[in-house]
This record gives structure tokens, sequence and C-alpha cells, in this order.
């Protein structure tokens, strides 16, 4: 790294309507070169609309996308640097496979035998080289998605688009090919754009994660400062699984928030910006980043009355009513220290959350 | 299926299958057993005999059919061809063409044919062409039959292509392929089955057709259903057994090509 960060796409602004409908809303990203980059959100977020924009299969109402520095957007697909790995891998289901990963190389230019041995080395690749006088039907679910791997690298461009390729795969086949995605991506150094609705997908493989929910880019930035400082309700929600209490704050201090949340329960936080006194916000924090125990800790711990707890094999979940109301789930590893801690159904307990584990949401 | 609802178990379902079979088949059978026949009579049999086969190419009408033979070949084969081509074009509009506000109507005007009794087409056939001043003749048969064996192969087309994802023309032209590419070398190797089995349909509809034939064609110029008829208004004689039992096995031929065509997946 020379400390100079390329920028390989550029959406800047960008915004695209189906008649009253708005899919996108102003959205400016920019997406490093050779960075895995991930958008994720639900179904129907913009996330792959504006993946087909930057494929060249959908216009933009407004805004621009830059390439490297050059506009693409009134470019045909066919002119545009980049391929896609299709959700349904797209295969042509007439052509073997070797005929598939060599079409690009051909409609650029190549000669048949040219491409015919560059798309043999991409097989080696994917390691399906003895596969490549099928069609695509005789192939499994996880080899037609190499293939569309190969197909799409073997023209070298500039960025790879991925759209939910992996949605189809077991869950098995799926981990690993989420590490030999991103093994594939740093030894080609291409930068790849991947789409998913899979939170753990994105936190697996992504350098950076751009979180969208109805049109709009909710957060971006590295997996773990989306996990661990969700910027909004949406965020916190979406990525893992947390507990949201609504709280009052009372008073603001030293970059501390005093707050009391339902049931009498005053707890001290990190305050965030836009914070008022008097505000009705919400308390985000993740079930792993809270202790039980049967005392009271030197902190402020909350006291409550143990529900359930439910064995999920690498943890324990806790299922907990606070004093005066409020629920929360409490996460603890199956550990000989963590079940040590664990306190049976029907016990009072006490819950503390480490430093720094709550965060302020306003919206 | 549990076996209380298999149709077999049907009081008079053997009885039924055996009639409908039968009012089918028999006179086919019959006609064909006796275009073997080595007597004059079509009714008397008097041995095996290739008799009225020979007849067929050599006997005095052997001018007559070997002309309409020519004529239904090759209006077929043209008329087949030119309504594939058009047909073709037709689908890829159709179902290609995106969401317009007239693509009901045009799929409803482009199979309309097939619907409307033939006898109608024929009157409305014979009024254009006299209308516009065209001499009836050959070229009259060929438009006339160009113009309805175009339904007849848009569907198997078009139910060809409606199977067809978008998504491959969209992953060619991803992979540098102009759209005449991508045509070229994705939905229309795709497509393939469809057009051989649209043509081969157009080409039996065309071979056999009599109506809009009689009607739009000139005279002195016959194709094998007219040929065919005009014999047997003058006398039914054995060696129209042979003609139709020849274009019998023709057709048994082609709906036998049809029927592998149709199986026939080139993605496999």
């Amino acid at each position: 790294m020379n400390g100079i960060t390329e920028i390989a796409v550029d959406v800047r602004d960008a915004v695209k309507r189906y008649g009253d409908f708005t899919a996108l809303q102003q959205i400016s990203l920019a997406i490093h070169d050779n960075e895995f980059f991930t958008l994720l959100g639900p179904s129907g977020c913009g996330k792959t609309t504006l993946l087909r924009m930057i494929a060249g299969f959908e216009d933009l109402t407004e805004g621009g996308i830059y390439l490297f520095d050059d506009e693409i957007k009134t470019l045909p697909p066919h002119k545009r640097p980049v391929n896609t790995v299709f959700q349904n891998y797209a295969l042509f289901p007439h052509m073997t496979v070797l005929e598939n990963v060599g079409f690009g190389l051909e409609m650029k230019g190549s000669s048949r035998a040219d491409a015919a041995q560059r798309a043999g080395e991409m097989l080696e690749l994917v390691q399906l080289s003895q596969f490549a006088k099928r069609k695509p039907a005789q192939l499994s679910g996880g080899q037609q998605q190499r293939v569309a791997l190969a197909r799409a690298l073997a023209p070298s461009p500039k960025v790879l688009l991925l759209d939910e390729p992996l949605s189809a795969l077991d869950l098995k086949l799926r981990k690993t090919m989420q590490i030999e995605l991103k093994h594939i991506q740093r030894e080609t150094g291409i930068t790849f754009i991947f789409v998913t609705h899979d939170q753990e997908e994105a936190l697996t493989m992504s350098d950076r994660i751009a979180v969208m929910s109805a049109g709009e880019l909710q957060q971006l930035g590295a997996p773990r400062d989306i996990y661990e400082q969700p910027r909004n309700m949406f965020v916190a929600d979406f990525i893992g699984d947390t507990n949201l209490l609504e709280v009052s704050v009372d008073k603001i201090a030293n970059g501390r928030a005093q707050c009391h949340i339902g049931g009498g329960h005053k707890l001290s936080i990190d305050a965030v910006d836009d914070v008022a006194v008097g505000a009705k916000v919400h308390l985000s924090v993740r079930p792993e980043r809270m202790i039980l125990s049967d005392q009271p800790s030197d902190g402020a711990s909350l006291r409550g009355m143990v529900t359930e707890n439910i064995f999920i094999g690498t943890d324990i979940t806790t299922m907990m009513d606070l004093d005066g109301g409020p629920k929360i789930t409490i996460r603890t590893s199956n550990t000989e220290r963590g079940n040590k801690r664990l306190i049976e159904p029907g016990n009072s307990a006490f819950v503390t959350m480490e430093a720094g584990a709550a965060r302020l949401l306003v919206d | 299926m549990s076996a209380k609802i298999d149709v077999k178990t049907y009081t008079g379902f053997r009885f039924i299958t055996l009639l409908c079979l039968f009012i089918l088949y028999a006179p086919l059978l019959v006609v064909t057993v006796y275009s073997f026949n080595a007597s004059e009579s079509i009714t008397t049999w008097d041995g095996v005999s290739l008799r009225w086969y020979t007849d067929v190419f050599v006997g005095p009408e052997s001018g007559k059919f070997q002309q309409a033979a020519i004529n239904s070949f090759s209006i077929a084969i043209i008329a087949a061809t030119t309504a594939t081509a058009i047909a073709t074009a037709a689908a890829t509009a159709i179902v290609r063409g995106g969401t317009y506000h007239l693509r009901a109507p045009s799929l409803g005007l482009i199979s309309l044919p097939i619907m409307v009794p033939e006898i109608v087409l024929a009157v409305a056939t014979l009024i254009f062409f006299n209308s516009i001043g065209f001499t009836r003749g050959y070229m009259t048969i060929l438009v006339a039959h160009t113009a309805f064996c175009i339904p007849f192969a848009y569907l198997p087309i078009q139910a060809r292509m409606q199977g067809i994802e978008d998504t491959y023309e969209h992953a060619a032209m991803d992979l540098y392929a102009t759209k005449a590419q991508a045509f070229r070398r994705i939905l229309f190797p795709l497509m393939m089955p469809g057009i051989i089995s649209g043509f081969l349909l157009a080409f039996i509809v065309s071979l056999d057709d009599f109506i809009i034939t009689n009607f739009v064609k000139g005279a002195g110029v016959e194709t094998l259903p007219t040929a065919i008829f005009g014999s047997v208004k003058q006398g039914l004689k054995p060696n129209i057994m042979a003609i139709s039992t020849m274009l019998l096995g023709l057709s048994i031929v082609m709906v036998t090509i049809s029927y592998f065509i149709s199986k026939w997946d080139n993605t496999k």
C-alpha cells in the first residue's frame, strides 16, 4: 500500500425512480480498488438495482457512475469492463463449460484457441478442469457457481460484480465458498462488489460493507465498525442480534449520558453527537457483551429474573425479565467459565454491560 | 394416484377406448391395405400387388400427380421457410420486446387465423387477390400458404422462447457481446428446437391444405390435395388409395421427427 487508495467505482448522487416509486434515493459511494465491498440489505432495499446500474442493465434517473474516473453511465453493458456473477449463474445451457468460460474473451476479440486456453487456466483456478467438456446441466450447484465465477473472471474485468451468488447453495458449501471467494479476490486483486441479504456472509467476507434499506445508504464501514458501532436502529437490528431498549436521557456530562430505562434502572452510556437531554432514544447492546452474575457488580448492574436458558451449541442464550418490565437476552459462551455463570430459570440475577458495549441510537 | 380414481377402473373404459381407436384408425387401415389390392375394384380383394403404386408413377394420371407433387412440395418448403422466418422475428419481438401496450393485440392478431373458419379465410384471400388484380396461379397459392402458415410456425417458437430466461442474454452482453451477437450465439441456438418444430408443423399444414388452395389456385395449377380431389370426382380408383397411403407414411415420418425434435434438448 502506498497510502493512496484509488477509487474503482464512484457512485455520485445516484437516483433511480420507477414511476412514483423511488428505488434509490441519492446514493453516493466510493468503492476502492482491490477491495471486497459488500452491499448489504433486505430484499427491496435497492442493492441489486445499484449493482445492475454498475453493470449497465439499469439507467440512472439522476447522478453519475465513474469507473476509475471514466464516466460509464451512458455505456451499454458490453462496453463496460466489469463482469457479473449472476444469482442463478445464467450459464449458457447449450455450451460446454469451457465454451462458457471462454465466451467473454471470444467476444472481446480473442481467437477461439486463445480463449479456450485462457478458459482452461481459469477452470484450473476453480478446480474444475476435468469438467471442461460437460454441459452446465451436468454439474452440481456448487460446480455451476464456480464455472460462473471463472467465466466472469476470465476476461480480467476491472471490477467483478456478484449478485447473491451463494444464495442457492446449502449452508456448508456456502461457508466453503465464502472463504474461497475471499481468497480468489486477494489472489486476483480485482475489486469485488458483492450483493447479499445475509449479514453473517457480509461480515465474513467484506473489507467494507454498505448497509442499505429502503433505497438509502444506512451506514458504510468495516464489518467490526458496523457491528459494534451501528449508526441507527435499522443497522443495529439488521446486523446480528441485539437488545434494543427504550431509554430517557437525564443528563449529559463529560461525553457521558446519564439515562434510565423502564423500571427505573439507571445507566451511564457514551453520548453520541445528536442526543439531547430529555430525548427518548434507544439503547443497543449485543447479547454477548453482557455478563450474568448472582451478585451485583461495582458498576451499574441491572437486576431481574431469569426466565429461560436456551442451549444453541456454541452459546447459551438466557432470557431475562428486568425488574420493572424490559426483557433482555444475554448470550454466554459454552465454555467452562461461561457455564459457571449460568443461573437457573426462576432465580433472580444481575447483568452488567461491558464497558463501551452499550450504544445510544437516536433513530 | 390411488387405484380408486384410476380411469381404467371406470365401467366401460375399455370399450369406449377400443371404439374410439377403431373409428379413428379403421378407415386408414382399410385404405392402406386396399392400396396393395391387385383388383380394379376398390371393394373386392384380389391378392397382393404393387400395381397401383406403379400406376401412380407411370400410369395415365402419373403426369398430373407428378406435377401436383412438385407444386405441393415446393410450395410447402418455401411457404414453411418464409413463415418460420417471419414467426421467429415476431416471437422475438413479442416475447423480448418488453411490455408495450399493443402486446396483447399483436399476440391475438398473429394467432387469430387458427381460430377463424378456414372457409372464411379462403373467401377473404380470394377476394383480396381479385381486388388487387393478382392473377391466380402458383404464386397466389404460395402467398396464401405463407400467410396462413405463420401462426402454426409461431406457436411452438413462442412456447420455446418463453422458457428461455432473459438473464442468458444479459450474461452474454455482460461478457462483451453486442445485442446481435447475443441473439446469434445465445438466443437463436436456444430457440432452435422451437424453430424446427414450427417449420415442420407449417410444412405439414401447407402440404395438407385443400380449402384455401382450391379457392386461390389458378386453372391448371394443382397441388396433391386438389389433384386427388379432382380424380375422386371422376370415380374412386385404387391409385388414389396408393397416393393417400404414401402421404400418410410421409405424415407419420414428419410427426415422428417433430416428436423427437421436441424431446431434443440442446442443453444436455
